[in-house]
């Protein structure tokens, strides 16, 4: 890339130092740390505890392809299976992928992005946080005593009738951490509502506070009705009372219609914090403002706001009215609307742009093909007839993957690359984790693609054998997942190495424009020494490049 | 309250800031807020949004008893015949004079009588508890006419009304017990405010101890405030399940 | 915008000033609360076919919405507070009736 388009040249991190001060080491003790109302310390807690279940769920995932490698159940029985990829789901979903991007880099960055020192309320950010573990451990408890084989659905009458495992167990657990991203989605509304610095107006804030806003509004709005579901199904299996019970005079779809009322939004809840790291990513190693920012704004609140009116596409074969299953379908079409702004407008910012290919952005680039995918493929779901011949089959299987891993993963990889420096003050080892990026799409792509065709030709998901004629396809998921395995271990890996030995990153080695740029890395526990106020619109090149053409340089 | 705008330049900005802080700074104002009004609009703000929870909580099941409601009505006004309306509307009358005493009791806060404000608070508490206590004779009532649902739940009272002195229209058998459906959704529904009642009562004790203290007397009201909040939610709740579950049909002989 | 420090959100249309509720207002709305409480209980011994539920839950709405604006202090609050207030009761609305659209149409064209 020639100099004429680059309008900001890196800086050079060889003269960059370590500040003396950050928040890291201005309190010492494991307790300053379990006790700390810090947004950027509890951040770092949600980071390591979100990757314990990672790998955690990761395991399961494993045997799950493992014994998916041949037709037989060799590996295991059908219930052992049925409990490995229920606790998968469980993992993955409610200790993983909902909390991933907003409590570690949410919390991390909202309060230093709009300009203030923390969130409004930090006790309430770390008993989130305590949540998280009171809940974390209850569904571990319910693993060593032994599992659970209801899917992550906790589905009615099975859960409630038909099986002996932990199912009390494993929702409360589930309950608990419901309350713990309740606590965070309300921090982050009230935080982006009333402590914005000076200047920082609605739009001039970084799509990543408004993809995160959008989706505390779905965390503070949807969690509930999961809570009350999962305390009935709690009911119905500890004192029997009826609510979904037929025999009583309950209805199953009762269940369903609670259950995706918040499920449903929750999958934008995984996905619309990712959405915005994509924003920050592409729009700064484009170097250019993120085109159609407003647009890209408010189609997460459309995002959100359309979440709400769709669930019942989850239920087509369950029993439901045809004319209300035709409705949910054409809604279901709609939410297609503000993801394809998305991704059009990601497109129309790369266009012309200075691109250059960091990790960060090639995970971005690996976000953006997956999710499109992934969406697409939604679409083909919320059509009814489709949906019919795909429903709870491998298709659907590969789809969310797509959206979830491809999307939401690859978006948290790509954002712990991007702001890693910022959170660590040290760079990762650059063409290593290249090569995990790389790694992981190629990984993903031959683990879940084979999926789509299975899934097409008909091979039912949740069993743990096949026929024969599907054995090609699983073995190529297999080696897909393998592959998968060691494109996620790198990270762990180099991570954990460039603490100590990465590279002095310096305050903004991307020469990126968001006011987290501007501040020393690892910041200060005050995160700015005075209230900085806001005169430019975020994502602004020129003033980032007049700003250090003036300034002395105290990197050096 | 400071309520000045203050115009701030990079230059100027050190020193416009002391002249926010002309008041005396109350020890519970928290250092990343910068003004104390900023720091009680959040506090408000943040209780309404947990609010919002509580909405969507009960709202799952006023759900089910919306229903439920419409696929059993005959079962769930003769059910509903049996819950007691002096005490109901007695209980209704002690909860809504349970939070007219907190909303005085966040007014005696704003304008710093510690006294009234302790005695306010006691009076929430104890009307809090009395609305408790009614509830337990309702329930064991329930419990003494085999209508808690579960194993023992007796529906011979609707299928033969009259020879238990009701005035009620018999019910066939399968509609009879479908009025297990209605006492699941009662006690879910009346378990569930009970249970939020409860969690207020022990939430006044604390807040009563720190107001006896004085720590409410002097322009640090938030606490109260939102728990008033709180309270009235609990209140609100009730308003509704009191029709809901109460007052349906009550003219069975026409 | 960006020329004024403005931290107490003066300018701001998220921002009420604050505001005390006097106990006359309140002995009124308790006052009220109590009255139509036996209201709604007389309506219920009186036969109006449909319209009984209606009554009661129209009295429910009333009494509710009396408790949001003055006894949890709504009517004096920022516009913030009184959007949100609207946005949980029409999520549980969105929560009704898309529920329902399933449930009204279920036995449609079975018969």
């Amino acid at each position: 890339m020639s100099a004429t388009h680059t309008i900001v040249n890196l800086p050079d991190q060889r003269t960059a130092t370590m500040p003396k001060r950050t928040y890291i080491n201005n309190e010492d003790g494991l307790l300053s740390w379990l006790l700390t109302g810090d947004h950027k310390r509890i951040a770092i807690l949600y980071l390591i505890s979100i990757t314990f279940f990672f790998f955690i769920g990761g395991a399961f995932a494993g045997l799950i392809r493992l014994e998916l490698l041949t037709p037989q159940p060799d590996l295991m029985a059908s219930d052992t299976y049925n409990k490995f990829f229920s606790m998968h789901g469980i993992v993955m979903i409610f200790l993983f992928l909902v909390p991933s991007v907003p409590a570690t880099l949410g919390n991390f960055l909202i309060p230093i992005m709009i300009g203030t020192k923390d969130l409004a309320f930090p006790k309430i950010n770390l008993l989130s946080w305590y949540l998280y573990w009171v809940g974390g451990l209850f569904t571990l408890t319910a693993l060593v005593l032994g599992g659970v084989d209801t899917g992550w659905t906790f589905t009615t009458p099975l859960s409630t009738h038909y099986l002996n495992t932990h199912v009390v167990t494993a929702a409360t657990g589930v309950f608990i951490i419901g309350f713990s991203s309740i606590f965070t989605g309300l921090n982050f509304i009230v935080t982006i509502h009333r402590m914005r610095a000076p200047g920082m107006t609605w739009f001039r804030m970084p799509l990543f506070c408004w993809s995160n806003y959008a989706a505390s509004i779905l965390m503070v709005l949807g969690t509930p009705v999961l809570a009350i579901t999962l305390v009935l199904v709690a009911l119905e299996r500890l004192v029997g009372i009826g609510v979904f019970d037929p025999n009583k005079g309950g209805d199953p779809l009762l269940f369903q219609h609670l259950f995706w009322f918040y499920s449903h939004p929750a999958v934008y809840i995984m996905i619309l914090p990712g959405m915005g790291v994509i924003s920050e990513v592409i729009s700064t190693f484009s170097r250019k403002r993120v085109f159609g920012y407003t647009a890209v704004a408010f189609s997460s609140v459309a995002i959100a706001l359309f979440g709400f009116f769709v669930w019942a596409h989850h239920m087509f074969i369950m029993g439901v009215s045809n004319y209300s299953a035709l409705v949910f379908s054409l809604l279901t079409m709609l939410v297609a609307v503000p993801s394809a702004i998305k991704i059009f407008n990601w497109a129309f910012t790369l266009q012309k742009g200075s691109i250059t290919f960091e990790t960060p952005m090639l995970y971005a680039f690996g976000f953006l093909g997956l999710f499109t995918i992934g969406g697409m493929t939604g679409v083909f779901l919320g059509a009814l007839g489709m949906d019919i011949h795909l429903t709870e089959t491998y298709f659907i299987v590969a789809h969310f993957h797509f959206v979830m891993v491809g999307g939401m993963l690859m978006a948290f990889l790509a954002g712990i690359h991007f702001w890693w420096p910022k959170m660590t003050g040290r760079m990762y080892p650059e063409s290593l984790s290249k090569l995990a990026a790389v790694t992981t799409f190629i990984g993903f792509n031959l683990t879940f693609l084979p999926q789509f065709i299975l899934g097409y030709l008909g091979m039912p998901r949740r069993y743990h054998a096949y026929p024969p004629e599907f054995q090609v396809l699983n073995v190529l998921s297999t080696a897909g997942a393998t592959v998968l395995g060691f494109g996620y271990m790198l990270p762990l890996l180099y991570l954990a190495w460039s603490l100590k030995y990465g590279a002095i990153a310096g305050n903004n080695p991307w020469q990126a424009t968001g006011l987290e740029w501007q501040i020393q890395s690892p910041p200060l526990t005050e995160n700015f020494i005075e209230t900085p106020i806001m005169d430019h619109e975020a994502y602004d090149y020129e003033w980032l490049e007049h700003k250090t053409a003036h300034e002395v340089t105290t990197v050096g | 309250m400071d309520n000045a705008i203050v115009a701030t330049h990079p230059h100027t900005h050190e020193t416009a800031v002391p002249a926010e802080h002309e008041h005396v700074a109350l020890p519970q104002h928290r250092h990343h807020f910068e003004t104390q009004e900023q720091q009680r609009e959040a506090g408000t703000f943040g209780m309404w949004l947990f609010l919002l929870t509580e909405i969507m909580f009960f709202g799952g099941l006023f759900f089910a008893y919306l229903l439920y409601r419409n696929w059993y009505n005959p079962a769930f006004v003769a059910a509903s015949n049996q819950l007691s309306i002096p005490m109901g509307t007695a209980n209704t009358a002690i909860l809504i004079s349970s939070g007219f005493f907190m909303a005085l009791g966040v007014w005696a806060a704003e304008v710093r009588k510690k006294k009234l404000l302790v005695i306010f608070l006691v009076l929430t508490t104890v009307l809090g508890l009395a609305f408790l206590g009614v509830k337990y004779f309702e329930y064991k009532e329930k419990w003494e006419l085999h209508h808690i649902p579960g194993a023992s739940f007796d529906v011979s009272q609707f299928i033969n009304p009259h020879a238990y002195g009701l005035k009620e229209e018999p019910l066939a058998p399968d509609m009879a017990q479908k009025t297990q459906v209605f006492f699941f959704l009662y006690f879910a529904m009346t378990g569930m405010h009970a249970l939020h009642m409860i969690i207020g009562i022990v939430l006044l004790f604390w807040l009563t101890w720190r107001a006896n203290r004085g720590e409410f007397s002097a322009g640090y009201v938030a606490p109260i405030e939102n728990f008033g909040l709180y309270w009235h939610f609990v209140d609100i709740v009730w308003i509704f399940l009191f029709p809901l579950l109460y007052l349906i049909n009550r003219h069975p002989v026409s | 915008m960006s020329e004024y420090h403005d931290p107490s959100n003066v300018v701001n249309p998220e921002h009420a000033d604050h505001h005390i509720v006097t106990p006359v207002t309140y002995g009124i709305v308790f006052a009220t609360l109590l009255v139509f409480t036996g209201i709604t209980v007389a309506a219920a011994y009186v036969n109006l076919g449909i319209l009984n539920p209606i009554v009661a839950l129209a009295i429910a709405c009333t009494k509710a919405v009396i408790v949001i604006l003055f006894f949890m202090h709504v009517k004096y609050q920022s516009k913030l507070v009184k959007l949100t207030v609207t946005a949980g009761f029409f999520t549980f609305l969105v929560l009704i009736t898309m529920t329902l659209t399933d449930y009204m149409s279920r036995a449609w064209g079975l018969w």
